[in-house]
């Protein structure tokens, strides 16, 4: 018993071991800021899903006889030109902004990774097509490239996320193309090719896995500025078609009466900064949670 | 140097062949006909007939075939023809020329206060971490990325034009006009444009500093008993710029990107008003190069930032 005794002693010497999930959930979840952005997407996506049920009128049905109100007790952010709830129009505007964000993250994700994958695994000249390309496509400010093929599809939701896959697929064909470039060359794919693995087996169960934690900081990353610039598309008059409500076709729409009814334009504009804030929030906090860098620092 | 700088041209030559390929396709592949759009315009002063539009068609070449378009296209870019406007009947390269000084001069500025602001305030942050400052700078730094340029720009539009009234609430007069209505007017659109930049400068320079805070060559120079100026101005300064200088080049992209949203709440005669008019419009050849020019301009920017990366940091030279 005694001698146990001693043999315990010493190992509460040696550094105490934290697991990887351990230190995650005390970076990630225990943080005041980033705790604040999860809870204001966790309420943005219930917002969403149950929107018939939250709004308080319709969104859609015109009301003349209550134009231009201002915030009272029974319209909480007043009406539209139309008379229509802008409570229930931003209710109604979260999900156009969430179905814009993760379609668009999901295309542009899967060809981008897919393609930087390629790129970097068999360089030379599928590297210099794949790459270059992407380097042309980064040239174009990604909000003018997005207007362009959004406003030659025509009008609609579907153009939007197409419009803005393309405008966004370049930057993670560059990051997971650095990713598989320094990945490529680990001991464990060497062992996996000597193994018999095949060129598919090598990028995609082994250098993919690998590079997955960067990607997801950047797709959350990517989320808020893509509700940015679906915001911005729609602020132009690209994207869903009216009545269909868009928190920057409302901004827009607002602007038009800002000198009267400046509300119209203001809680509009209030949700999408406070959504993107939300998801830049939870973005660093993620990459400070699975940044193997940071091990020990934090 | 040499080899480094060539390879960097070469690549970019390759770059702006794909550019231009690109812009010329997705105007041409994608469907809308610019000549009907301008049918449409023209009925309204009387009809356009069947012969009439067939001989536009043949006027501004489009009856010919894509890959001998682009090229009569591209040998008109190196004579310095961008091209005639469907819509405004005027050459597009006057056209261009008439909006870049605004563009420009709003850009540059905005370009310039936005990084020397963002490079001191990340600066400092780093210096007095954990201080009120760090966190005040933080907390900015996140508001300055996700607030909506064109919604900024309205609400001070709301505050400072409309209900304090201290400053115009649109539109642009050059400075050789008159340089004080010039100054005032711009305050607003600068102010928005470079906030983000500022915002993403302070945050990459933060943490930028942070991590050259550790190396050793910084308590090398505290031990050899060297005074906090010198040590941050010799020593950090240049070298957490490299990643900030990176960014940089990104960042003129994003810049222009905000610009768009900039000149068309303050009703600015720029190129990014020009644009987004001419997209409505269908107007390729103002789109087409319009949008040639700021590629152009932007992945010339990154050029020079690749070619002054390897002036700062002598190890990517061999890279």
């Amino acid at each position: 018993m005694v001698k146990k005794q001693t043999i315990g002693a010493d190992f509460s010497e040696a550094p105490v071991c934290v697991s990887e999930w351990g230190r995650f959930r005390r970076v990630f979840f225990e943080r005041k800021l980033v705790m604040f952005g999860l809870i204001v997407l966790m309420l943005l996506v219930i917002t969403a899903i149950f929107a018939p049920l939250l709004a308080p009128y319709d969104p859609y049905q015109s009301n003349m006889a209550d134009s231009l109100l201002a915030p009272s007790s029974k319209y909480l952010l007043g009406t539209d030109i139309q008379g229509r709830d802008t409570l229930s129009r931003l209710i109604f505007g979260s999900r156009t902004a969430l179905m814009v964000g993760f379609l668009t993250v999901g295309i542009a994700g899967i060809a981008g990774v897919t393609l930087g994958l390629v790129a970097g695994y068999f360089g030379g000249i599928t590297n210099m097509i794949i790459m270059r390309t992407m380097d042309a496509l980064m040239g174009f400010p990604m909000i003018l490239l997005a207007l362009i093929i959004a406003a030659l599809l025509g009008s609609g939701i579907v153009n939007v996320i197409i419009a803005l896959s393309v405008a966004t697929l370049p930057g993670y064909a560059r990051v997971m193309h650095g990713l598989t470039l320094s990945i490529r060359e680990n001991d464990y794919i060497l062992a996996q090719r000597a193994m018999g693995a095949g060129n598919i087996r090598a990028m995609f169960s082994h250098i993919l896995p690998n590079a997955l934690p960067p990607m997801i900081v950047l797709i959350t990353l990517q989320l808020g500025a893509l509700i940015l610039a679906e915001a911005g598309l729609s602020f132009l008059g690209i994207g869903i078609k009216p009545p269909g409500a868009a928190w920057g076709a409302m901004v827009a729409d607002g602007y038009r009466y800002l000198s009267s009814y400046p509300w119209l334009s203001f809680a509009p504009g209030v949700a999408i900064m406070l959504v993107v804030f939300a998801f830049n929030l939870v973005g660093d906090g993620l990459r400070d949670a699975l940044d193997p860098r940071l091990r020990g620092l934090l | 140097m040499t080899a480094y700088i060539i390879r960097r041209l070469i690549m970019a030559v390759v770059v702006l062949i794909i550019l231009t390929l690109i812009i010329f396709f997705i105007m041409r592949l994608l469907p809308g006909d610019p000549l009907i759009i301008f049918m449409g315009r023209a009925a309204g002063q009387g009809s356009i007939s069947p012969e009439q539009l067939e001989n536009l068609r043949i006027a501004y070449g489009l009856d010919k075939p894509l890959m001998v378009q682009y090229f009569n296209w591209m040998g008109g870019i190196f004579q310095g023809d961008l091209g005639e406007s469907i819509y405004y009947h005027e050459d597009v390269g006057k056209l261009l020329l008439e909006r870049f000084p605004v563009t420009l001069d709003l850009g540059i500025r905005a370009f310039i206060l936005g990084n020397v602001l963002g490079i001191v305030l990340g600066l400092v942050a780093a210096l007095r971490r954990g201080k009120w400052i760090d966190t005040g700078a933080t907390v900015f730094s996140y508001f300055g990325v996700s607030i909506p340029v064109f919604w900024l720009g309205i609400l001070l539009m709301y505050a400072f034009g409309l209900k304090l009234g201290w400053l115009p609430v649109t539109g642009y007069t050059y400075p050789w006009v008159d340089f004080w209505m010039n100054f005032k007017q711009s305050i607003m659109p600068v102010a928005c444009l470079s906030l983000m930049s500022l915002a993403i400068t302070a945050r990459q320079m933060r943490s930028s500093v942070l991590e050259v805070n550790q190396q050793d060559y910084i308590r090398t120079a505290w031990s050899k008993g060297l005074r906090e100026r010198v040590i941050v101005t010799r020593h950090m300064l240049k070298n957490s710029l490299i990643p900030v200088i990176t960014l940089m080049g990104i960042g003129l992209g994003l810049m222009f990107g905000g610009q768009v949203f900039v000149e068309i709440v303050f009703s600015i005669p720029g190129v990014g008003r020009l644009l987004v008019s001419s997209v409505f419009a269908q107007d390729y050849q103002v789109v087409q190069s319009g949008t040639l020019v700021i590629a152009v301009v932007v992945v010339l920017a990154n050029l020079i930032v690749d070619i002054s990366y390897g002036w700062f940091d002598p190890r990517i030279r061999y890279g």
